[in-house]
């Protein structure tokens, strides 16, 4: 069976991760009860005529894919695979508030014809004249891990030799504000603000100079918090990996009641360093792959930022790191990396 | 009609988001398919819902659409014989 290596990773997040050479150095604090993202200069990845039609998550996905694909110089990929928990929902809500206001008449197309979840694969894929195979996958928290997950098999089923795979959210201008709403009610719900973004890589079957191996990856919908050390030990047994080689630890925290999942994972790496990064890139559906992002480029150019230390020290030589995930009790996520 | 016109450039450049263009930018006699404005056929699409909606036309034949889009002016003189709102 073949072994999987990530060759790019990009990333546009409320951060300045896409157009900088550093890698958050310099951070903006996140406050509020939503954060946009910083948006690139997308005439420089979409042509106008295209650009006018586009919501902010297609825009973002095309532009962060087209990159993705530049540094890993590769032109045609062998599939496209999307992530997204809420889809185009800028659009959506477009075409649902012209349903209300037109009295169900007079609907006009665009907003419609880009709502669906899979637009940005489509739009990637239309750009590129790319007819390989091309899926999107939306299951809320897990809709990013499940396209990843999609992607391991081609790769190691040697169905394909180069993927490319991203997830991506926009914020909109109604409903997630509702959600927010209701995050708050409680006073107990997520202490981050929501945000949005983009994230893609290009995932490979062929070792570079550069790459950094996806060991493995696992999913549950659904653990208690009395079997998720249990869930996490079999994994890296699974693997072959012992809880001494990992070097890093990244857990999804965001403040919430649910963090107690990470509490209790993190029991059993005490003495290693244990990174977040949701308090940079706020919380959505498809946050995670920021953290993978992040592992990435730790793993690549040997540094962590010293905004994303939750515990233990920077340390200079790491070739394992584990990334945990979940939200709301629900949605787990295993990510083992090596370089 | 000249008020016609203004509306109809300022509809088009606002519900078809032709950010990169202005009313002045847009002559009567422009054709707003193919070479001039570019629009492609979603845009039809959305021009016939506009024409539905906004003057109570309805245009069934696609042969009568490609005529009466060909630029500001002709569309403008279909809508004044034609309109129902």
């Amino acid at each position: 069976m073949k072994k999987v290596y990530i060759h790019s990773a990009v990333t546009i997040s409320a951060q300045d991760t896409f157009d900088s050479d550093g890698f958050l150095n310099e951070i903006k604090g996140l406050s509020g009860k939503t954060v946009a993202a910083r948006y690139p200069n997308y005439k420089d990845y979409i042509t106008p005529a295209n650009l006018r039609r586009m919501a902010e998550g297609v825009k973002m996905g095309v532009s962060a894919a087209s990159k993705a694909l530049k540094d890993a110089e590769i032109t045609q990929p062998d599939a496209i695979i999307t992530g997204t928990g809420m889809g185009c929902i800028d659009d959506t809500e477009k075409f649902l508030n012209a349903i209300i206001s037109n009295d169900e008449q007079f609907l006009t197309p665009t907003a419609f014809i880009q709502s669906t979840h899979n637009t940005v694969g489509a739009q990637i894929a239309l750009g590129l004249k790319c007819k390989a195979y091309n899926n999107t996958y939306s299951q809320a928290a897990l809709s990013f891990e499940w396209a990843l997950m999609d992607a391991q098999l081609l790769l190691q089923q040697e169905e394909a030799e180069n993927v490319l795979v991203g997830g991506y959210e926009e914020l909109g201008k109604e409903i997630i504000s509702y959600r927010r709403m209701m995050e708050d009610a409680d006073g107990l719900g997520i202490q981050v603000p929501y945000s949005e973004g983009a994230s893609f890589f290009v995932v490979s079957s062929e070792k570079t100079e550069h790459s950094v191996e996806l060991i493995d990856m696992e999913v549950y919908s659904s653990i208690s918090t009395e079997s998720i050390q249990d869930s996490l030990k079999q994994f890296l047994t699974k693997n072959d990996v012992d809880l001494s080689e990992i070097d890093v630890f990244i857990s999804g925290r965001n403040g919430d009641v649910f963090d107690s999942y990470y509490d209790l994972t993190a029991e059993l790496f005490e003495n290693i360093t244990q990174l977040h990064y949701k308090h940079l890139s706020g919380e959505f559906y498809t946050a995670s792959p920021f953290g993978l992002w992040a592992a990435y480029e730790i793993l690549y150019r040997q540094e962590i930022p010293e905004a994303m230390i939750f515990k233990g020290e920077i340390k200079s030589d790491n070739h394992i790191i584990l990334l945990y995930n979940q939200f709301k009790g629900r949605d787990h996520s295993f990510i083992l990396l090596k370089r | 009609m000249a008020d016609l016109r203004q509306e109809l450039k300022e509809k088009i450049i606002e519900q078809l988001n032709l950010e990169e263009f202005t009313v002045a930018d847009i002559a009567d006699d422009d054709a707003l398919f193919g070479d001039g404005l570019g629009l492609d056929s979603i845009d039809a699409l959305e021009l016939i819902v506009m024409m539905d909606k906004d003057y109570g036309i309805q245009l069934t034949d696609p042969k009568e659409g490609k005529e009466i889009f060909k630029s500001i002016a002709v569309l403008a003189d279909y809508i004044t014989d034609n309109r129902a709102k």
